[in-house]
C-alpha cells in the first residue's frame, strides 16, 4: 500500500520534470506543455491530501478535489488563451522558438 | 490501492513527463504528455477520486491534447527544432530540478507518513449516517447490495454549498477566456495584410 | 419609520447619481427628477415627524476597539431639522426650475442640488460624529460645486475656492476635536456621549475638564467654518457668486446653519449642565456676538442686494451661535428654524428681483419695484419684517428668546451687543427695502421689470406664510427641532427689542426714504464698514507675506538639498545601477526560467532548511 509521502514524492518528481522542460526546451509549445505538467503535479498533491485527510464522517476531504476541479477548469481556459497567443505570435514573427523572441533584451 | 498499480501508474506518469521533455518532435511530446496524464488519472482513481480522474482524461487527453496537436499541425512545426539542445541549458535544466526534487525529498522524509486506509463497506455505511436519508448520497452510500462512494455527488455538494462564489468566478473566467481567444484571433486576421 | 428615513437619505443621492451618469443630455428631465426627489423627501420627512423612534446602526468598519457605525438618529431634533432642510430644499428646487430655466448647465446644477440635499440630510440624521464629519465634508464639496456653478466667471471660481479652503481650516479643528472627544470618552456616537456624561458628577470630570473644554472649542472651530463665524466668515459674502437659489438654500437656510445644528447636537448630547462647568464656553458666545456685530455693521454699507442679505445671514448666525454659547441651544435652534424660512424667503425674493431686473444686483439701480412686482414686494416686505423682529412675526419670537437667554444669564455685555445688532438689522434691512422697492426707478432695467411667474412666486408666498407663522406655538411645537415654549412676558428683552426696532426704523427712514444716493457714503467710519473692516485685505497681506517667506525657504531647500543631493543623487545612482542590471535583461526566456528555478530553490532552502 502506498503511503502519502510516496504520492507527494511522485508529484514533486513530476513538478521537477516540468521545470526541467521549461528550462531546457526552446519550442514555446513544449514549454507550455511542461507548464501543464507542473499544474497536474500540483493537482496530484491536492488529491492525495484530500484522500489521506479523512473527515469526521470517514470520507475523504472533498475540498481538495474541488480545488482540482477548479485547477482543471483554469488550465483549460489558460491553454485556449495561451495557444491563441502562440498562434498570433507565430503569425507576427513566423517563429515559436523562444531564442528568437528576445525583443525584450535590455 | 495495490502498490503494484501505484508503481505502474507512477512510472507511466514520470516516464511520460521525461519523454515530453526529451522528444524533439512536438507531436511526440504532446502524445507523451497524454501518457503522463493517463498515469496521473490512474493515480487519481486509485485514490478513490473517480470523478477527478475521469475529468483529467476527458479534459487533458480529450480536449487539451487535441488542441495542442491541432496547433502544432496548423503551424506546421514538424520539422522544427532539428538543432541540438544547448549544453549549458541542459546542465542547468537538470541540476536545478534535481535540487528541487532533493529538497522535496528532504522535506517529505522529515514528516511522519500517513498510511493508506482503504474505504470499506463499513466506513461507507457509517458515513451514510451524516447525510439526509432521502438524498442521493445517502442512498448510494447505504445501498443494500452494492454500496458505492458517490464522489461526484459529494464534490457537487461541496461546490454548491461552499464554493458558490468561486464557481461563478470560474464561469466568468471561462467566458472572458472565450472572448479573449476570439478577439486574439480576429485582431491578427485583420492586421495580417498590413504586416506583410 | 426607519426605512423611510433611509429612503430620505438615499433618494437625493440616487437622483444625483442618475443625473450625473445618465441624464446629462436631457436637461429638463434631470431638473424634474431632482425636484421630484426633493418633494418626496419633504413628504417623507413630514410622515416620520413625531416622537423618537428606535434606530439601528450597522457597522461600517472595525479598527481595533474603534467601531465605525453608520446609523441614523431619529429623534425629534433631527426630524424637525429635516423639515427645515427638505422644506426649504423643495421650495428652492421649485424656484430653481424657473430661475435656471435657460441655464446651459442645468443638469449639473440640479445634480449639485441633489448631492447637497443628500449630504445635508446625512448631517442632520447622522447618529455619530464620524458620520457627521463625512457628510460635513460632502456638504462642503457640494457647496463648492454650486458656488462655482458659473465657473467661467473668475470671481465665481475664486469664491468657490475661497469657501472650500476657509472651510478646511475649520474642519481641521473639527476633526481634531472629534478625535479628542473620542479619546476622552471612548465613544463618538451621540447616544454614547449622553450615556457617558449622564449622571457623571462634574467633579469626576475634573482631571479632563481642560481637555474636554479644548476639544469642544476645537469642534466649535468646525462650526465656525461652516457657519461662517469671525474670523472665518470671509467666504460667505463671496459665496454669493453662486446662483441665487443656491444662496437661499445653502448659504442662508441650511448649510450655514449646520454649524449651529452641530453645536446644539453636541450640547444636548453632552448635557448643558456639564458644559456649564467647563471653561472657555463664553468664548463661543462672544465669537457669535462679535460676528453678529461686525456683519451687521458691514451690511449697512453694501450696495449689492445679495451681499446685504449675506451679511445679514452672518449676523443672524452670530445670534444663533451666541445663544448656543449662552448654554441655550433651544433658543439658537428656534432662531435657526424661523430664520431658515424668512431668510430663504428674502434670498428667493432677491432672486426674483434680480431675475426681473436682468441680473442687476445693485440696489441703487432698482427702485420703484412695488408697482412692478407686487407679489415679490409684499412677500419680501414680510421677510424684512420677520428679520427685523417686528412684533408677532416669526423672527420676533425667536430673537426674543435669544435676548431673554442673554438677560437670564446676566451677560449684559452680550445683551447690549444683541440689542445693538437688532437695531442695526432693522436699519440696513429697511435701507434695502426703501431703496430697492420704493421711490423712483433709477435705471432702465428696473423700469422694464415684470412680476415673475407662478413657479417663482408660489415658493415666495409659502415661505412668507411660514415667516409669519412659524414662530407660533402650534407650528413650532410640531416642527421646530428644539423648542422650549416660554410664556411671553414684557421685560427688559421686550423693551430692548422694541426700542431697537423703533430706533433702527426711524434712522433708516430718515436717511434713506426717497434717497437718491447714499448720504453716508463719504463718512470715514462708514467707509470702513463698506470695505468690510479691510479683513480680506489683511488676510491677503498676511497670507501673502507668510507664503513668500515659506516659499523662499522651501525654494532654497528644494534647489540645494532635494534637487542637488537627494533627487540628483538618487537619479544618478538609479541610472548607474540600471545600466548594470540592464545587461542581465537578455530577453532569453530559458535564462529567466533557470533563474526563477534557482530562486525557488533558494526560497525553499531559506524557509525550510535554514531555520
Amino acid at each position: 500500500m502506498a503511503s502519502l509521502n510516496e504520492f507527494l514524492f511522485v508529484s514533486g518528481l513530476l513538478f521537477a520534470i516540468g521545470l526541467a522542460g521549461v528550462i531546457i526546451r526552446r519550442n514555446i509549445i513544449v514549454i507550455f506543455m511542461s507548464l501543464e505538467l507542473m499544474l497536474a503535479a500540483a493537482s496530484l498533491t491536492l488529491v492525495a491530501f484530500s484522500r489521506y485527510h479523512v473527515t469526521d464522517n470517514g470520507l475523504p476531504d472533498y475540498n481538495g478535489q474541488v480545488f482540482v476541479f477548479f485547477i482543471i477548469t483554469v488550465a483549460a481556459a489558460e491553454v485556449a488563451v495561451g495557444l491563441a497567443i502562440i498562434v498570433a505570435l507565430y503569425r507576427a514573427r513566423q517563429t515559436i522558438n523562444v531564442e528568437d523572441l528576445n525583443s525584450m533584451r535590455g | 490501492m495495490h502498490s503494484l498499480l501505484f508503481y505502474l501508474f507512477s512510472f507511466l506518469a514520470v516516464a511520460g513527463g521525461i519523454l515530453l521533455v526529451a522528444f524533439r518532435n512536438p507531436v511526440s511530446s504532446a502524445l507523451s504528455m497524454v501518457l503522463s496524464f493517463v498515469g496521473l488519472a490512474g493515480l487519481f482513481i486509485g485514490l478513490n477520486a473517480y470523478f477527478v480522474g475521469i475529468v483529467q482524461i476527458l479534459v487533458y487527453a480529450g480536449a487539451i491534447m487535441v488542441l495542442f496537436v491541432f496547433i502544432i499541425m496548423l503551424l506546421d512545426l514538424n520539422n522544427e527544432e532539428k538543432v541540438k539542445f544547448r549544453s549549458s541549458t541542459v546542465v542547468l535544466g537538470i541540476v536545478i530540478p534535481l535540487c528541487l526534487a532533493l529538497q522535496i525529498l528532504g522535506v517529505i522524509q522529515s514528516q511522519d507518513t500517513k498510511e493508506f486506509q482503504p474505504i470499506t463497506e463499513e466506513t461507507l455505511a457509517a458515513a451514510a449516517e451524516s447525510f439526509p436519508e432521502d438524498g442521493a448520497i445517502h442512498k448510494s452510500l447505504a445501498h443494500e447490495k452494492t454500496p458505492k462512494l458517490p464522489d461526484t455527488n459529494l464534490i457537487g455538494q461541496q461546490i454548491f454549498t461552499h464554493y458558490n462564489f468561486p464557481l461563478q468566478v470560474i464561469g466568468a473566467l471561462l467566458l472572458v477566456a472565450t472572448i479573449g481567444v476570439v478577439v486574439l484571433s480576429k485582431r491578427t486576421a485583420k492586421t495580417r495584410p498590413t504586416d506583410s | 419609520m426607519e426605512t423611510l428615513a433611509w429612503i430620505i437619505l438615499g433618494l437625493p443621492l440616487l437622483s444625483a447619481v442618475t443625473i450625473h451618469l445618465g441624464l446629462k443630455s436631457s436637461k429638463n428631465l434631470s431638473a424634474y427628477l431632482a425636484t421630484g426627489s426633493a418633494f418626496i423627501t419633504l413628504v417623507l420627512a413630514l410622515i416620520i415627524l413625531g416622537p423618537e423612534t428606535e434606530n439601528r446602526a450597522f457597522e461600517w468598519a472595525t479598527i481595533g476597539d474603534l467601531k465605525i457605525e453608520i446609523g441614523l438618529q431619529l429623534d425629534s431634533f433631527a426630524k424637525g431639522m429635516m423639515i427645515v432642510v427638505t422644506g426649504v430644499g423643495f421650495l428652492v428646487h421649485l424656484f430653481s426650475l424657473a430661475y435656471m430655466k435657460d441655464d446651459n448647465a442645468k443638469e449639473r446644477y440640479f445634480c449639485g442640488l441633489s448631492l447637497f440635499m443628500f449630504s445635508m440630510t446625512g448631517i442632520v440624521l447622522a447618529s455619530n460624529f464620524l458620520m457627521m464629519f463625512m457628510f460635513w465634508e460632502l456638504v462642503g464639496l457640494s457647496s463648492y460645486l454650486l458656488i462655482g456653478h458659473w465657473y467661467e466667471k473668475d470671481s465665481a471660481a475664486d469664491a468657490a475656492k475661497k469657501a472650500f479652503l476657509t472651510n478646511r481650516i475649520g474642519d481641521f479643528g473639527f476633526m481634531i476635536g472629534i478625535l479628542m472627544l473620542w479619546g476622552i470618552t471612548g465613544t463618538y456616537t451621540f447616544d454614547g456621549l449622553s450615556e457617558f456624561f449622564d449622571g457623571a458628577h462634574p467633579k469626576v470630570l475634573v482631571p479632563s475638564v481642560t481637555i474636554l473644554s479644548v476639544s469642544i472649542l476645537l469642534i466649535f472651530m468646525g462650526a465656525m467654518g461652516k457657519s461662517a463665524q469671525a474670523p472665518l466668515h470671509v467666504w460667505l459674502p463671496d459665496a454669493m457668486e453662486g446662483p441665487t437659489p443656491v444662496s437661499a438654500l445653502i448659504h442662508a437656510a441650511t448649510m450655514v446653519a449646520a454649524g449651529v445644528f452641530m453645536m446644539a447636537r453636541l450640547y444636548t448630547s453632552i448635557g448643558v449642565d456639564t458644559i456649564g462647568h467647563l471653561w472657555g464656553m463664553d468664548t463661543i458666545a462672544w465669537i457669535g456676538a462679535i460676528t453678529s456685530l461686525l456683519a451687521a455693521l458691514m451690511a449697512t454699507q453694501q450696495d449689492d442686494i445679495k451681499k446685504i442679505l449675506a451679511y445679514s445671514t452672518l449676523s443672524q448666525l452670530g445670534y444663533m451661535v451666541m445663544a448656543v454659547g449662552l448654554l441655550d441651544p433651544d433658543a439658537g435652534m428656534f432662531h435657526l428654524f424661523t430664520h431658515a424660512w424668512f431668510k430663504a424667503l428674502l434670498f428667493l425674493g432677491s432672486g426674483a428681483v434680480i431675475y426681473a431686473c436682468h441680473h442687476e444686483q445693485n440696489i441703487w439701480k432698482m427702485g420703484g419695484l412695488q408697482k412692478k412686482m407686487p407679489i415679490t414686494f409684499l412677500t419680501f416686505g414680510i421677510g424684512t419684517l420677520a428679520l427685523c423682529g417686528f412684533p408677532f412675526t416669526a423672527g420676533f419670537f425667536s430673537k426674543e428668546q435669544i435676548l431673554e437667554s442673554a438677560a437670564h444669564s446676566k451677560q449684559w455685555g452680550l445683551f447690549a451687543v444683541a440689542a445693538l445688532v437688532a437695531c442695526l438689522t432693522t436699519f440696513y434691512m429697511l435701507r434695502l427695502f426703501f431703496i430697492a422697492f420704493l421711490g423712483k426707478n433709477r435705471s432702465d432695467k428696473a423700469n422694464h421689470a415684470k412680476e415673475v411667474g407662478p413657479l417663482m412666486f408660489v415658493p415666495l408666498v409659502i415661505l412668507a406664510v411660514l415667516a409669519l407663522l412659524s414662530g407660533y406655538q402650534f407650528l413650532a411645537d410640531n416642527l421646530s427641532p428644539l423648542y422650549n415654549h416660554e410664556g411671553f412676558h414684557v421685560g427688559a428683552p421686550f423693551i430692548a427689542s422694541i426700542s431697537a426696532l423703533v430706533v433702527g426704523g426711524f434712522l433708516s427712514w430718515k436717511l434713506y426714504f426717497n434717497a437718491e444716493s447714499d448720504p453716508l457714503a463719504n463718512n470715514g467710519l462708514f467707509k470702513i464698514f463698506r470695505n468690510k473692516f479691510y479683513i480680506d485685505e489683511l488676510y491677503a497681506k498676511l497670507v501673502g507675506y507668510a507664503q513668500d517667506t515659506v516659499a523662499a525657504i522651501v525654494h532654497f531647500i528644494d534647489e540645494l538639498v532635494i534637487n542637488g543631493l537627494i533627487v540628483g543623487g538618487f537619479s544618478r545612482a538609479a541610472g548607474g545601477i540600471g545600466r548594470i542590471f540592464g545587461r542581465l535583461q537578455s530577453g532569453n526566456l530559458q535564462g529567466y526560467a533557470a533563474l526563477f528555478g534557482l530562486g525557488v530553490i533558494l526560497v525553499i532552502y531559506l524557509t525550510v532548511f535554514v531555520s
